[in-house]
């Protein structure tokens, strides 16, 4: 009878020590209150600033900006890395596949801080250009895109290359009509990583962003050091958003894997009873 | 008037992959005539994939010359030869339906769109899968795809069309309807057909001419029937076909003997000559005991459908026929060859082979005697137990009945003897050939076998002698049964 409650219970504050302090700032962030502790009443007014304030709004949008354009890059340059990796010799292709491996699992606080050294105290790179940080995001994309574009690639059939390249396409067109339309979902997933990645960073926005800049990261961590509070309860609209889109993302991910799951066995059936 | 000048020509062409120094293909020189159907036969790794790989343009010759109606073509990359290649595993193109796989190549000639409808709708016709059109890759069935993949290359009008083991992937009935509608193909559209594979029967029922590779050379080039009846050496009698082969010698003027007999044969050789002969399971002919050349016991009978397949022994010798007529295990029977069906063929080695029996205790025998050596040290990563069994590196028993140990000798590294029990096994002098400077005896041994020694001193006929051979000398081979 004890071990029938013990189970769920444990399961239960798992999930609560995983999900109470978001759901906390989201309750708060839906009252008028200051601090965390006192309730007075429902209120919208943290959105409103949230949506409002230029400040804000600018930062939400340069960060988003950045997300995508170093994602898009990185997109870029990880997935030529992987498909350039796989169609080299054997040694050269494991050189790279574990060159690759370092920038991933190096401290992000060291990739920010060298970038800086480089860009801007060696190359004399002006921070204000926004290069050392779409370098920098670059930098800590391209090799996921690379690891989830590589497993695609090593799934294809390496004939259909071939097979294009006989049927009279150049290598160029075999690469963007055969070989990228079978390793596009590594792709989309890559991208989808990079995002994520970009939106995460702080060490590395820190050491190269432009002063008149911030991302989310860098704009929460400030104004949680300052004395706004109408800033800093807006913030918890926007961790409240930021949470809500991300399990939007996950719901409609699983959903759509399900889907593509039951029309493959079903496809797959109906193959064999040809 | 049809033209049968040679369309493809390979020169020289050898292939040494860069990364381990492995040469797939050694000193490769074929003509291909137009409208041919060529078959390149051999076992796997026998480099005849690779051959085809480099007509297609995916690999580079390390050496030598591959012409296409006279011009070289080594530099030419895959996309601009009129050459199509039909894979393996088919390698349809998943994210497109089956009008886009078979428009692929036309697309990229920029041929017209009326066109290509047309044309995709004819090679569906061609292969009889007309209305897939809109067809996603997925949906076929193996035979499908495969017929797709033809579609995909004959579409583009190739002045040769490569096939790589096109029909493994299908089941038996399947591949047989596909060689017959592969060969109706090539009837209708004349277009040279280059094909690999490594089943014998596939290239017998579909070729003009037959390439046996082995090892990255050619064995041998021929018609399906020359390759039969004609094999140049023992690898190719041993790959097409079953056949019996036998190492012997030539003891007279269109006589030969093997397989303990002497047989009159066809085939011209100077007496003396080492030879290998290879007779056909389905030549040889079972006679009443005493009216055939050889006498064995008749040691399995299968029934196989159309005939019988029987093994006869002799002695230590097998025979296999295939015979319409039953025969009864534990028979004694007389076989004869009729001399046209004997092929004769100088022999690369003259070496002497003889399988050796592993005994109770898991010790080499002979004819009753042990042969001094370790069966651990001729099978690799064999062990011997603690209750003395020896078992193979998976760690299975060899049991006697499973693995057999052929032993091989050279003729030059026996050694006769009159003391005949201290032989390995004894046996008559049953021919002598003076070679220059020295002899070759063919001693018969009572076990129904021929030894060929090689002696300095003359001996004379029908003396008994008894053969010694030293076990430093002696080669194993591990057979599986």
């Amino acid at each position: 009878m004890a071990r029938k409650l013990i189970r769920p219970l444990f399961l239960f504050l798992i999930l609560m020590f995983l999900y109470l302090p978001i759901l906390l700032l989201a309750f708060y962030s839906f009252t008028s209150s200051t601090h965390i502790g006192a309730i007075r009443g429902f209120s919208m007014q943290n959105y409103v600033t949230l949506f409002t304030t230029p400040e804000l709004t600018g930062m939400i949008a340069g960060t988003i900006t950045l997300a995508l354009g170093a994602a898009l890059l990185a997109t870029l340059l990880g997935t030529m890395g992987a498909i350039g990796a796989f169609y080299s010799r054997q040694r050269a292709s494991s050189f790279i596949t574990t060159l690759n491996q370092v920038p991933v699992i190096n401290a992000d606080v060291v990739t920010g801080f060298s970038i800086c050294i480089l860009l801007v105290v060696v190359l004399h790179i002006s921070k204000d250009s926004y290069i050392p940080l779409v370098a920098g995001h670059v930098t800590l994309c391209a090799p996921f895109v690379f690891l989830s574009v590589m497993p695609r690639i090593k799934q294809m059939d390496s004939s259909i290359y071939e097979a294009a390249l006989d049927l009279g396409a150049t290598p160029f067109t075999a690469l963007m009509e055969v070989v990228i339309p079978q390793i596009v979902p590594g792709i989309i997933s890559g991208f989808a990583l990079a995002i994520t990645l970009s939106l995460d960073d702080y060490f590395i926005a820190m050491y190269t962003k432009p002063a008149t800049f911030d991302t989310i990261s860098t704009y929460v961590v400030n104004a949680t050091k300052g004395a706004q509070t109408t800033i800093k309860t807006a913030l918890w609209a926007l961790s409240t958003v930021i949470f809500l889109i991300v399990v939007l993302v996950v719901l409609a991910s699983n959903l759509r894997a399900m889907r593509l799951e039951a029309a493959d066995t079903g496809r797959r059936a109906a193959a064999e009873n040809r | 008037m049809e033209k049968k000048d040679t369309i493809i020509e390979l020169r020289g062409v050898s292939k040494v992959f860069e990364d381990n120094g492995f040469k797939a293909v050694d000193n490769f020189n074929l003509e291909v005539k137009r409208g041919e159907f060529v078959t390149f036969l051999g076992p796997s790794g026998c480099g005849k994939t690779t051959t085809l790989r480099m007509i297609a343009g995916f690999d580079k010759p390390t050496e030598g010359d591959i012409l296409l109606n006279g011009e070289s073509i080594v530099g030419l990359p895959p996309y601009r030869r009129p050459i199509n290649t039909v894979f393996q595993r088919y390698a349809l193109f998943p994210h497109m339906n089956v009008f886009d796989n078979i428009a692929f190549g036309l697309r990229q000639k920029k041929t017209a769109k009326d066109v290509i409808v047309r044309k995709v709708k004819h090679v569906l016709e061609l292969v009889d899968l007309e209305g897939f059109e809109e067809r996603g890759i997925g949906t076929l069935s193996g035979g499908q795809q495969q017929r797709i993949a033809i579609a995909r290359a004959l579409v583009n009008e190739p002045e040769i069309l490569l096939l790589d083991e096109p029909l493994g992937a299908l089941d038996l009935k399947m591949r047989k309807e596909m060689q017959l509608e592969l060969k109706s193909m090539h009837d209708k559209l004349g277009i040279t057909f280059i094909y690999v594979t490594h089943d014998q029967e596939e290239a017998l029922t579909m070729s003009d001419k037959i390439v046996v590779m082995s090892e990255g050379r050619t064995q041998q080039i021929g018609t399906p029937e020359d390759i039969y009846n004609e094999p140049v050496n023992a690898f190719v009698a041993d790959f097409i076909g079953e056949s019996n082969i036998f190492n012997g010698m030539m003891t007279g003027h269109l006589k030969a003997r093997f397989c303990g007999g002497e047989f009159s044969c066809v085939d011209d050789y100077e007496e003396g000559t080492h030879i290998t002969a290879v007779v056909r399971p389905e030549d040889v002919e079972i006679t009443k005991p005493g009216e055939g050349t050889i006498t064995g016991v008749v040691d399995s009978v299968i029934f196989k459908g159309i005939h019988y397949e029987i093994t006869v022994l002799s002695g230590r010798n097998e025979i296999v026929i295939q015979t319409v007529r039953n025969a009864t295990v534990g028979d004694r029977v007389g076989l004869r060859v009729d001399p046209e069906n004997i092929h004769i063929m100088l022999a690369e080695d003259h070496t002497n082979k003889f399988y050796a029996d592993i005994n109770p205790d898991f010790r080499l025998e002979y004819n009753g005697h042990r042969i001094e050596t370790s069966l651990t040290k001729i099978i690799r990563g064999s062990k011997r137990r603690e209750d003395g069994t020896v078992v193979d590196a998976a760690g299975e028993v060899l049991e006697p009945g499973r693995v057999r140990i052929l032993v091989s000798i050279q003729p030059q590294d026996i050694e006769m003897t009159d003391d005949q029990d201290a032989g390995l096994v004894q046996g008559t002098i049953s021919n002598l050939i003076y070679k220059g400077d020295h002899y070759s005896y063919i001693i018969h041994t009572e076990l129904e076998q021929d030894f060929v020694v090689d002696d300095e001193d003359l001996w004379n006929m029908d003396d008994r002698v008894g053969l010694l051979m030293p076990v430093d000398k002696m080669t194993f081979t591990l057979k599986r049964k």
